[in-house]
């Protein structure tokens, strides 16, 4: 299984026709303590750069977006009680959701593990 | 724009993890690696050192200094004890705040200063054109300024400076700190007891050191300081109060002297004094929301009829009430604890109420037997 990752800081992971999508161990770092995710309705239509979810830590709201074009099949409900799990396990139990993807072409543009690490180092 | 300032903690911070962000002109650490949560949680249950070295610092001296403040504040500064500080603000003529400030007594003749870093220029410049001759102003900008905040503050500072345990919340006294003169106030931002500590720049990376080898002493940065306060339902200037609000609006009624209120005699007393004879027309509450979506400033705030009666001026997350917390101004007539309100987060309304102020109670070291837990 692939993880793909987006220049927004958002993580893929592909089976099938469904990206599972959460947010990168940089982007919780660089967020803080994270206190609040608001997550789409299931059934809800996102597109590739899109509007999904929001990330709230002690400070600001930030937006989370769809890196891929499809519709969202499941949420995880567990980020609403715990929010912290964003902090704790970014790119394992806090995913937030789901997309089945009507555009899989749109993966292409998207970076792999190194090309994203190169990325974030070229940030610092 | 000018390159920010460094406090004299900068290499401090940097050394620590803190995460520089430039605020009112400086670099200032948001946090450090320990994050918000457990910053605030350290000045909530033990102690938290801030750096608040960019705040503006002045001594004001001369015959006739207390009354010439007295035309710009609505404070009784001439009742003033000696070693004994007070809360207040700089009026506008037509009744606004320009800023709010911490007055201390020194002595008869002499006040020690300290206000809000964004403001200092505009301060300086205001107490300038209004001081009588004779009256004379010094900007101290060779002190740190060191918030030592918590329940744990009085020990640690103690072990330093024996002396400091014996002051009572909002008293001030010099005192010598590792062979240099200090100015230390038991009073803060947070709403727990603690001290800020007024001390020579070239030295102050040393006594942080020193505090922060305490073990119950962690640093923390401006996001707990935002959170701290909020929750302790202190205004910030700029946010809460600024040249549109009034004392009164803004609930700092209680920093208004009785001698003040009747006999006037400073900036903006009209509109002051008018307001709290009949009321002001609006009111600064605090705001509870229900869910745990944080509402962030500049929300709009609507009564059960979808009527929009005000604006949330400070809001977030409150780590130790453990939910969102606010504080906007709302209608005179929809201020009461309980009133239901409605807000409106990312286009989507929210069930909220007008909530007491403090939303966590303020324990200051007031020198009175304990209140009850």
């Amino acid at each position: 299984m692939t993880t793909h990752y987006s220049r927004e800081h958002e993580w893929i992971r592909v089976e099938g026709d469904v990206a599972t999508v959460g947010i990168t161990g940089h982007a919780q770092e660089q967020l803080g303590d994270i206190v609040f995710v608001e997550l789409p309705e299931i059934g809800k239509s996102v597109t590739q750069g899109g509007d999904a979810a929001v990330v709230e830590s002690v400070k600001a709201a930030s937006e989370v977006f769809s890196p891929v074009t499809g519709e969202v099949v499941e949420t995880n409900a567990d980020l609403e009680g715990r929010p912290e799990l964003v902090n704790e396990d970014p790119e394992g139990a806090a995913w937030f959701f789901k997309v089945r993807m009507s555009e899989p072409g749109e993966l292409d543009g998207l970076m792999d593990a190194d090309a994203y690490k190169a990325f974030v180092e070229s940030l610092e | 724009m000018s390159e920010p300032n460094r406090t004299p903690l900068y290499d401090l911070h940097a050394e620590l993890g803190g995460r520089m962000v430039p605020f009112a002109g400086y670099l200032l650490p948001v946090q450090y690696p320990a994050g918000i949560l457990k910053e605030h949680g350290s000045a909530r249950e033990a102690a938290a050192l801030f750096d608040v070295s960019h705040m503006g610092q002045m001594r004001l001296g001369g015959p006739g200094v207390r009354g010439a403040l007295e035309r710009l504040v609505p404070a009784d500064v001439a009742a003033l004890g000696p070693g004994r500080a007070r809360y207040t603000q700089f009026t506008a003529e037509d009744g606004g705040i320009l800023d709010d400030c911490i007055v201390t007594a020194v002595a008869e003749d002499e006040l020690f200063l300290v206000v809000n870093a964004a403001r200092k220029t505009e301060d300086e410049a205001h107490l300038r054109a209004n001081l009588p001759d004779g009256v004379t102003l010094e900007v101290l900008d060779d002190r740190a300024l060191l918030a030592l905040q918590g329940p744990a503050a009085a020990g640690a500072l103690a072990t330093l400076a024996p002396e400091a345990a014996e002051l009572v919340f909002m008293e001030s006294r010099e005192m010598a700190i590792g062979g240099q003169k200090a100015r230390v106030s038991r009073l803060g931002y947070t709403g727990e007891d603690g001290f800020e500590v007024s001390y020579p720049a070239a030295h102050a990376q040393k006594l942080a050191r020193t505090l922060l080898a305490h073990e119950r002493v962690q640093p923390a940065g401006l996001g707990a300081r935002d959170s701290l306060r909020l929750e302790a339902g202190l205004c910030l200037y700029g946010h809460d109060i600024d040249a549109t609000t009034s004392p009164v609006e803004a609930g700092l009624a209680w920093t208004i002297g009785r001698r003040r209120r009747e006999a006037g005699g400073f900036a903006g007393a009209g509109r002051i004094l008018r307001e709290l004879e009949e009321g002001p027309k609006r009111r600064l509450v605090g705001v509870r929301v229900e869910g745990r979506a944080p509402v962030r400033e500049g929300a709009e705030v609507y009564d059960g009829r979808a009527t929009a009666i005000g604006r949330v001026t400070s809001g977030g997350f409150g780590p130790t009430v453990g939910a969102p917390v606010a504080m906007g101004y709302v209608a005179a007539d929809r201020a009461a604890p309980g009133t239901p309100l409605r807000l409106e987060v990312r286009g989507r309304t929210v069930e909220a109420r007008v909530a007491p102020l403090p939303f966590v109670p303020h324990r200051y070291h007031t020198g009175r037997a304990k209140e009850q837990a």
